[in-house]
């Protein structure tokens, strides 16, 4: 790529196309966990991928992409099943079996990985990369392996794309339509368990759950459409995965894949807070600018008022008095009032104190305006 | 793959001059039986209301007629076939609060939902589709309201939106769970009028319904539940203050002061000021 050196950069070209698949794969299937409120799902199934490419590293004997994502994509898959018998079977509350499982399956993959490596197998060196993934180690059959896995999810979200939606919004309602809803779910669990296998070289088993959660949780919080969402979640994901890989070039020692997902997070929080509708910030600020506006209708309501009860509309007002009737805010309403041009201070009687009187706009306003005009009753 | 959510392998006919007919059916949560040992039969053309205590199975029942609950025992019967081979021609309204209402999706996406079933696997709702769901929404009064975002509706609106997507199903039999909670006085006259009107065009309707004083005013077939079936029928039957006493048990203990002798068929309906204090939701409307 002529002008941008470093992408020319076999290893880095190779970093970038991975995790920009792994953003797009996991920010759309990520969506639909979040969504089903499955999002810890992905957490156990995540970590139980570990004890699964172990399996896959000693029953074929190499470091090849293949057998070890089918390992993590069955172990994932076992996981996801273990978590569902187990809520369903025993007492545990959903979230105990969701720990008790993550934990046993990281434990076995732990003891799993430990002993290969003391074993001294040939071929073994770098298995330990897929707990925080090694962005260095993505070798073009890697990609080929990404971009299929991506390619069949993708093309299933495509093609059952409205079963997906309904059962992801009203499972009851499906299953009365006579929907498979059960092979569905099942469906969009293994789903998860894909996004898990094609993040497992660039970001590793630990961190990935992150990546699962983080583009959906974003993205839902500025769309109003699923199909929305699901773009931008995407988008969302390829960015992350873009960004963070740039940022890890910047010096020497810095992980890709953490640093992909604090990107991915960073959107989440971002999103979280300022989202216009949604977010925390966004809201408080609203409801801020909205009790703002109560006031300063109050305050024209009652100089309108004042005015009347003196027969002359431009009256003027003592600040002390509307101090005293509306509070400490009565300053900055009447500025805000005095922005939009409806009251305007008297300098004419500077020697009696800061007076402030209704502008012709301010009288026409006020008399259409419906609140009470008393200024004793002050309903809140 | 089959070209039908629903298709399913023919059976043998039974029972088919009844819209729902309901043999012997039993389902149990955790062994503790929900539903024991009910016959129902729902012949078509009525509006019917199924009430009971909280907890009486009602929603269970809807369910196990919709296949949502595995029976443990019994048989299910629509318009004469086993229920499951019928679901194209039952329509349903969950209790609106069994949906996440924050959910990325519009009026118009989810009305369209309901014809899903009919679209089969794959195939994408179309033009068709939209204007079917319009229509149905023009019904139910929220045309004005297609492209809102779920989350910003009142709860009214939402149930009106679940029975626009029911509409646009275009069953013969619905199957409705407490359509008329939490909406305010105007929008359950809006509702019960269109279920009348659904009733005229030939539908069967069963509803289950939480509010006994408005029940003789609404609908004309009622069906007593308290795990069992207390009693069944047209409503100038069956709406007496003994059964309804059977029904609700202690907690229709309120109704002591009533005029003694108002049960029985054909008696006096209970009166609706000491009903008032028995029904569970009734208190406080209008
Ligand atoms: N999924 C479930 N698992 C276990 N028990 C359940 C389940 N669903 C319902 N139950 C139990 O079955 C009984 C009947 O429930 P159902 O929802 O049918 O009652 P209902 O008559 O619809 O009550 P309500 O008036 O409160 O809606 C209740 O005791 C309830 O606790
Ligand atoms: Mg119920």
């Amino acid at each position: 790529m002529p002008g941008l050196e470093i992408l020319s950069d076999f290893t880095v070209r190779n970093a970038l196309i991975g995790a920009s698949l792994l953003g797009v794969v996991s920010g759309v299937l990520g969506t639909f966990a979040v969504l089903r409120e499955q999002s810890l799902i992905g957490d156990a199934v995540s970590h139980a991928a570990l004890p699964g490419i172990c399996l896959g590293f000693l029953i074929a004997g190499t470091r090849e992409i293949w057998p070890l994502a089918l390992g993590a994509l069955a172990a994932g898959a076992a996981a996801a099943l273990a978590v569902l018998a187990l809520t369903r079977y025993s007492r545990l509350k959903p979230d105990a079996s969701l720990g008790t499982v993550l934990s046993t399956f990281f434990a076995a993959g732990t003891v799993l990985l430990t002993y290969i490596q003391n074993r001294q197998l040939p071929g073994q060196a770098g298995l330990d990369s897929f707990l925080f993934g090694q962005a260095a180690a993505v070798l073009p059959e890697d990609l080929w392996f990404m971009g299929a896995v991506a390619l069949v999810a993708l093309g299933a979200v495509g093609l059952f794309w409205k079963e997906f939606k309904l059962v992801a919004f009203d499972p009851g309602f499906a299953r009365s339509l006579g929907l498979p809803v059960a092979l569905i779910e099942a469906a969009l669990t293994a789903m998860i368990a894909l996004a898990v296998v094609v993040g497992l070289q660039l970001v590793g088993v630990v961190l990935m759950v992150a990546m699962v959660i983080a583009p959906g949780t974003a993205a839902r919080q500025w769309c109003r459409r699923l199909e929305t969402t699901v773009l931008l979640a995407a988008g969302f994901g390829a960015a992350s995965g873009i960004l963070g890989t740039m940022l890890s070039l910047l010096g020497r020692g810095l992980a890709t894949g953490p640093l992909i997902v604090l990107v991915a997070t960073g959107l989440a929080v971002v999103s979280l807070l300022f989202a216009p509708g949604r977010g925390a910030a966004w809201k408080a600020a609203a409801r801020r600018r909205a009790r703002a506006a109560i006031e300063d209708r109050h305050i024209l309501a009652g100089m309108w008022q004042l005015a009347q009860s003196h027969g002359d509309a431009a009256y003027a007002v003592e600040q002390g008095m509307l101090d005293a009737m509306y509070g400490a805010g009565a300053r900055g309403a009447l500025e805000r009032l005095e922005r939009q041009g409806l009251v305007e201070p008297v300098t004419h009687m500077s020697e009696e104190g800061l007076h402030w009187r209704l502008t012709p706009e301010g009288r026409k306003a006020a008399a259409a305006e419906p609140l009470s005009p008393s200024p004793t009753v002050r309903g809140e | 793959m089959v070209d039908r959510w629903d298709e399913r392998a023919k059976g043998a006919v039974h029972e088919p001059s009844l819209a729902l007919h309901i043999e012997d059916l039993t389902v149990s949560y955790d062994h503790r039986p929900v539903l024991w040992d009910i016959d129902l039969d729902i012949p078509p053309g009525v509006l019917a209301a199924v009430v009971g205590p909280n907890g009486a199975g009602k929603s269970t029942l809807v369910k196990a007629v919709l296949g949502m609950v595995k029976p443990a025992a019994g048989h299910v019967y629509v318009f004469g076939r086993p229920h499951l081979q019928q679901l194209r021609r039952i329509g349903y309204v969950p209790q609106r609060t069994t949906v996440d209402w924050d959910f990325p999706t519009t009026v118009l996406d989810v009305v369209m939902m309901g014809l899903y079933g009919q679209l089969g696997w794959i195939r994408r709702p179309g033009r068709a589709e939209r204007r079917k769901a319009m229509d149905a929404l023009e019904q139910v009064g929220m045309a004005a309201f297609c492209h809102r975002q779920i989350s910003q509706l009142s709860g009214g609106q939402q149930q009106r939106v679940f029975l626009a997507r029911a509409l646009v199903q275009d069953a013969e039999l619905y199957l409705l769970d407490e359509p008329m909670a939490g909406v305010d006085a105007t929008t359950e006259r809006h509702i019960i009028g269109l279920l009348k009107e659904l009733r005229s065009r030939g539908k069967t309707l069963l509803v289950v319904h939480h509010d006994l004083q408005t029940l003789p005013e609404y609908f004309d077939w009622l069906v007593l539940l308290n795990v069992r079936i207390v009693a069944q029928g047209p409503l100038k039957q069956v709406y007496t203050l003994a059964n309804l006493r059977q029904t609700y048990g202690s907690q229709i203990g309120l109704l002591h002061g009533m005029p003694a002798g108002t049960g029985g068929p054909g008696a006096e309906s209970p009166g609706s000021a000491a009903l008032e204090t028995a029904a569970p939701r009734a208190g406080g409307r209008r």
